[in-house]
């Protein structure tokens, strides 16, 4: 099966994982909007919406045809192609996380060994992080592109803020980094299930931070200071309509999960299953109940998202640059230091 | 300084501890008290399913009565439609012809009879002034429309089931007016 010295099988088995992972994603995605209004309701004592199908199942079906059904408008004024080019690049760079997550462990299928991950680099932390601040350039780009001071003046805030944050983000994972030994998520999720505590137990305080800055990178209430609608109108995408706002939208929920599964993976012990062992199943079984509680884990801290959203008000500006600069920073750095010391306490 | 009730409090003014400045505790209040909202009981009600219940002195659609042979009472008479401080109501007068005694009740009748429901108060002084029993306000209220002559109620939307021929529609309208 070699042909031009490529093992084919590997990369069609690639390409069908990257799909199926993709379409989940967005299927997942789409509930997420419905689960999204449904626990709005629920903590406001609302119903929620449950006319469309039952229980209103059907309810992102219709939110999705009626966005594609919408008029696609282009302001004459804006740059045509950054305009198009930035609700594609916030959705790209959103999903593109999807490629180092470990989903569960390997399949036996047809005589092969098949990784539940789409790729199992041994920099995956350093390539999500290159992935996150890729997202920012799809909201800078859009904002920019509408030519509309609202947009670019919310695309500005989008930008420093995520910068800010991606600072503090990054330092709590050093110190994460320090105790796991290792860069690739496969390594640090597999020594979390290979038995050992979960990763939170020796990084409580990294978790903390490093749960406050992904809230603050998907732009999610209380950070949702690029969409607060009583200064800036909508937001960097005010301009847009139809489906482009549509992948707006999307990449944020898309943001939400996958910033879930890194959390999942990196703290909580990823696909493992606490209290069970898996070597009594069959290995493809154990697969299975891997990627199912890596989904549990994921719809928990997405609820846990919506729950603060729907909790806290929205941060002044000021307030958000002083926790960024003057408390996340300083507290990720003292995090780092404390870990050091007590890795070489114990050594 | 006295103070008129005893409801005032001093302004706090003194710097927060620590733990209140790191919010994390009272954020973690705040999401309790979200959390249980998840099981409190929901007030909404689910509309076109259920209904609300009206008081028994509701005021909504009006309703042309009949006697228990199944007569219109209605005698055209217009005190309705002078009464009515909206100017709601108009009708047309007409004389009962030989044979039609089982149809009306006096010798005059409302050949047309129309209520516009978007000029409608609800304050029911056509049904305080008319002389006949002949109207009264029951306990539903006037549907959504898509256009404005839909609002417009005729004679046939406002009459009442005849009580002879069709017992049970009679006796639901009946019902509602309670």
């Amino acid at each position: 099966m070699t042909l031009l010295s490529f093992d084919w099988a590997l990369v069609i088995e690639k390409l069908i994982l990257i799909v199926i992972i993709v379409l989940t994603t967005l299927l997942i995605t789409l509930y997420t909007t419905f689960g999204e209004r449904k626990v709005a309701a629920i903590l406001q004592d609302r119903p929620g919406p449950n006319r469309a199908g039952p229980f209103g199942l059907l309810q992102p079906l219709a939110d999705g045809l009626k966005l594609i059904m919408k008029e696609e408008i282009i302001p004459t004024s804006a740059s045509k192609w950054l305009f198009i080019l930035g609700p594609g690049l916030a959705m790209t760079a959103s999903l593109m996380t999807s490629a180092v997550i470990p989903w569960g462990t390997d399949v036996h299928l047809f005589g092969r060994t098949i990784a539940l991950q789409i790729a199992d680099v041994n920099i995956g932390i350093l390539y999500i992080f290159a992935v996150v601040s890729m997202g920012v350039y799809g909201i800078m780009i859009g904002g920019w592109a509408s030519n509309n001071k609202f947009s670019l003046m919310s695309a500005l805030r989008a930008a420093s803020q995520a910068i800010s944050y991606e600072i503090a983000m990054g330092l709590a994972l050093i110190a994460l980094l320090m105790t796991t030994g290792s860069l690739s998520l496969k390594t640090i999720v597999a020594d979390q299930a290979a038995g050992n505590w979960w990763n939170v137990v020796y990084q409580p305080l990294g978790f903390i931070i490093f749960f406050i800055c992904a809230m603050a990178e998907c732009n999610r209430t209380p950070f949702d200071l690029p969409e607060a609608e009583n200064e800036l109108n909508f937001g960097y995408h005010q301009e847009y309509s139809s489906m482009k706002l549509g992948f707006y939208l999307f990449a944020e929920y898309v943001n939400m999960i996958m910033s879930s599964a890194i959390m999942a993976s990196m703290y909580f012990g990823g696909y493992d299953l606490p209290f069970f062992d898996e070597t009594t199943v069959a290995p493809n079984i154990a697969a299975m109940i891997g990627v199912g509680t890596l989904l549990i884990k994921i719809v928990l801290f997405v609820f846990l998202f919506m729950w603060i959203r729907w909790t806290i008000p929205r941060f002044r500006y000021d307030q958000l640059m002083n926790l960024g600069w003057k408390t996340m920073i300083p507290l990720a750095l003292f995090n780092m230091l404390l870990t050091g010391a007590l890795i070489l306490a114990k050594l | 300084m006295q103070t008129l009730t005893n409801k005032a409090l001093a302004v706090q003014r003194q710097p927060m501890t620590f733990w209140e400045r790191l919010y994390l505790i009272n954020i973690i209040k705040g999401m309790m008290i979200t959390f249980s909202h998840m099981f409190k009981k929901q007030p909404t009600i689910r509309y076109p399913e259920q209904k609300r219940e009206f008081s028994p002195v509701f005021r909504g659609l009006h309703v042309l009565n009949r006697d228990e042979e199944g007569r219109e009472r209605c005698t055209a008479c217009g005190l309705c439609a002078v009464a009515c401080p909206a100017e709601a109501i108009t009708m047309e007068a007409a004389e009962r012809m030989e044979g039609e005694e089982n149809i009306y009740r006096e010798e005059k009748y409302a050949a047309k009879y129309e209520i516009n429901m978007l000029r409608c108060i609800f304050c029911g002084l056509c049904e305080e002034a008319c002389p006949k029993d002949a109207i009264y306000l029951s306990e539903t209220f006037a549907p959504a429309n898509y256009t404005r002559k839909g609002f417009i109620y005729d004679k046939n939307d406002l009459l009442i089931p005849n009580p002879l021929t069709n017992a049970a529609d009679y006796a639901k309208a009946k019902g509602v007016q309670a």
